[in-house]
């Protein structure tokens, strides 16, 4: 094995890869989470219009593959005048297919709490909005976490989907070099540890947080 | 084996440890031909561990088990599978197959484990759906029974596979009251058919003459046995009958 | 050119790469069906190293990204293989695009097939494999007669939703050059500067395919369904 490609060439690239990979997860997870609760908010309480709107959102995202939805944003939107950096475009493209997903998950988790829950709060004096802030979002939330976390998780391994509209974070890094050196397997697979770090301190970090935030028989049914 | 009551089921000081606990300190029996053979005693007793253990459901730790005056070798297969198709077993929760219908869940084991033909496996298993009085519930599925119905299935579908001896698991206990009778006529017809059984139960009353031995079950051993004439008299001075006029006050019996 | 005549121009050249599409989708949905059930049950059932295998194998595969994958086996592993035995043995093989694509999604499928399938199985009551050992069947005739039908029919509709999620991983697979949907349309979006309408149109053709296999999987969920049990 000869250490100097790996210590010289392949760890540097990676890293400075994963700094950019780290650059699009971190706002299109936050983006996505605030625009999935907003989303599976209207579309399980809001008035019909906007429900349907919504609906309408997360269906078209789900159903269709992300690298469509980046090749529209990056290749697509010069046709009508809009130019976007490989970046800007990368991230718009996972907070919006994000947030769809994140909708169907806290919708999955508003719609689970029992009507009771709102009425008790209506009957404290509770506002519309205010008894799902307080008492519904927070019931809700711990029963989408899983689902939410998971979809973090996908998040991060589609964040390499972003080579391909030229921005380049780790995968592109990875190809690079191994054009250049002609060791793919190498590089693709140190890559891949790369992101199985990554997935794996989400998880962790996933796992804590539901730890955390366990209420004693919760969720279970009766 | 010189009597002319032959033994069907002999067990010897079967011990068994769960999570840390001691459940079986030592249980024997002998269950003869035809006999009818009663388990009571309060929950956590270890009557249901034993009747796992008995069916290897649960190895013991300890102990042996003879069926027909032969020695069953549970770490052995094939002799643990056959021996499994000799001793019915009936659960407090029925068990039935949620995907098969009443019919296919007695006969699958027929088919699947006997290997008998599938005409022939479902005229058998007509023939025992008939015999707990469900002929003509053979198309339903379990979630479309009733608690009563689906353990007169699973009672069929253990007197398919021809058993030696039953053991039942409070069979009654899951079920509504009103529910109840349905089950224990069937057990009782058995019982008069000359069918072997062990069965944990605490509804006596309806069984109680033809009951051949009870065994008192407590902190994981039978502290007292004998005929229910006897650990039920009025004038007897037995754990037993405390235990059971206590059952007395709580549910009133059949 | 206006889109209008770009979509039509490009449309049967575009459709043909549905077959191509569905190939990758159906390959890998089947070898990750086939990998996945042993794995589930050897992940339910098996004994320590077994399990420890799955995991392994599990925590890899839905760690990794399909684009790297797709890279790793194609250029590495096929690379590999391919000029071993062309230097070694004098035999020329060429692993095409498409068969990196079936085998890299579906081994990835098998990773989540198999946590499906073992969800499906531990939601079973426990019961049901006491009752098939009480009537003296095997434990691995009890998993094929006993538990694995139950099993199966749970999973649909999360197997369907994996259906989903490979369908739209497969327009990943245009980075090796396969022939299918979304390789076809960057080839005629190249030509005819029409992006937005053709990948818009692509984007069409994923989500009629979507909801085309999920309506099918939600026709078979209902034609193995058993009367009144319900999950």
């Amino acid at each position: 094995m000869d250490w100097d490609f790996y210590g010289q060439h392949l760890i540097p690239a990676l890293n400075d890869g994963l700094w950019i990979s780290i650059l699009l997860i971190l706002p299109s997870a936050t983006g996505g989470l605030a625009l999935g609760i907003l989303t599976g908010t209207i579309r399980t309480f809001g008035p019909p219009w906007l429900k349907r709107i919504g609906n309408f959102y997360a269906g078209i995202f789900r159903g269709t593959p992300l690298v469509v939805q980046l090749f529209i944003l990056y290749f697509g939107l010069p046709n009508i005048g809009i130019y976007l950096s490989p970046y800007a475009a990368a991230v718009t493209g996972f907070i919006l297919c994000s947030g769809a997903y994140q909708s169907e998950y806290i919708r999955g988790g508003l719609s689970a709490i029992k009507r009771g829950q709102l009425m008790a709060a209506k009957s404290l004096g509770f506002s519309s909005t205010g008894s799902i802030f307080w008492i519904v979002l927070p019931q809700a939330m711990r029963r989408a976490l899983p689902g939410c976390g998971n979809e973090i998780i996908y998040l991060i391994k589609y964040s390499s989907l972003a080579y391909i509209i030229t921005c380049i974070e780790i995968t592109g890094q990875a190809r690079d070099v191994a054009t250049t050196y002609f060791r793919f397997t190498e590089s693709f697979f140190v890559a891949g540890l790369y992101y199985l770090a990554l997935v794996s301190i989400a998880g962790i970090a996933l796992g804590k947080l539901e730890k955390k935030l366990y209420i004693p028989g919760f969720g279970k049914q009766h | 084996m010189n009597n002319n009551v032959a033994t069907v089921l002999q067990i010897t000081d079967i011990h068994k440890v769960l999570g840390g606990k001691e459940i079986l300190r030592g249980v024997s029996m002998t269950v003869d031909k035809g006999e009818l053979k009663i388990l009571i005693g309060p929950s956590g007793g270890g009557k249901s561990t034993l009747l796992q253990c008995i069916n290897f459901l649960l190895p013991p730790d300890q102990g042996r088990i003879f069926l027909d005056g032969s020695e069953v070798h549970f770490h052995k297969k094939a002799e643990l599978y056959r021996y499994r198709q000799q001793v019915g077993m009936i659960f407090q929760d029925f068990n039935l197959f949620d995907h098969l219908n009443a019919l296919d869940n007695v006969s699958i084991a027929l088919r699947k484990v006997k290997k008998i033909h599938k005409a022939e496996a479902g005229d058998r298993a007509y023939h025992e759906l008939e015999r707990v009085g469900l002929s003509d519930k053979t198309d339903l599925y379990p979630a479309e029974l009733s608690g009563g119905q689906k353990q007169r299935v699973s009672i069929a579908r253990a007197l398919a596979m021809d058993p030696k001896v039953i053991l039942l698991d409070e069979p009654t206990s899951a079920l509504d009251p009103e529910l109840i009778g349905e089950v224990l006529r069937v057990i009782v017809d058995l019982a008069r058919s000359g069918m072997t059984m062990i069965m944990a139960t605490h509804q006596i009353g309806y069984v109680k003459s033809l009951t051949n031995e009870i065994l008192f079950m407590e902190n994981g051993r039978i502290i007292e046995h004998g005929p229910p004439e006897k650990l039920l008299s009025a004038d007897a001075d037995t754990r037993c009958r405390g235990f059971c006029e206590m059952l007395k006050d709580l549910v009133r019996e059949p | 050119m206006d889109a209008f005549t770009a979509i039509i121009d490009a449309l049967p050249y575009i459709l043909k790469g549905t077959a191509v599409t569905a190939g990758i989708v159906i390959g890998a949905m089947v070898l990750g069906l086939i990998a996945g059930i042993p794995m589930a049950v050897g992940q339910v059932y098996g004994n320590r190293p077994v399990r420890f295998m799955v995991g392994v194998y599990v925590w890899f595969f839905r760690g990794v990204p399909v684009l790297v994958l797709l890279f790793l086996v194609y250029f590495g592993v096929f690379g590999f293989i391919e000029i071993k035995l062309r230097s070694g043995y004098g035999i020329y093989i060429n692993f095409s695009p498409f068969m990196a694509a079936c085998l890299v999604m579906g081994m990835v499928s098998a990773a989540y097939q198999s946590q499906i399938f073992r969800g499906a199985i531990q939601a079973l009551p426990q019961g049901q494999l006491k009752a098939a050992s009480a009537l003296g069947m095997s434990d691995s005739m009890a998993i094929r007669t006993i538990i694995l039908p139950q099993a199966l029919r749970i999973a649909i509709p999360a197997w369907s939703n994996e259906f989903s999620i490979v369908l739209k991983d497969s327009a990943v697979a245009f980075v090796l050059g396969t022939t299918e949907i979304m390789a076809r349309t960057h080839f005629v979006a190249s030509r005819t500067y029409q992006h937005l309408p053709l990948y818009l149109l692509a984007g069409v053709l994923y989500f009629i395919l979507t909801w085309m296999g999920v309506k099918a999987l939600l026709k078979l969920e209902h034609k193995v369904r058993i009367p009144g049990y319900s999950n």
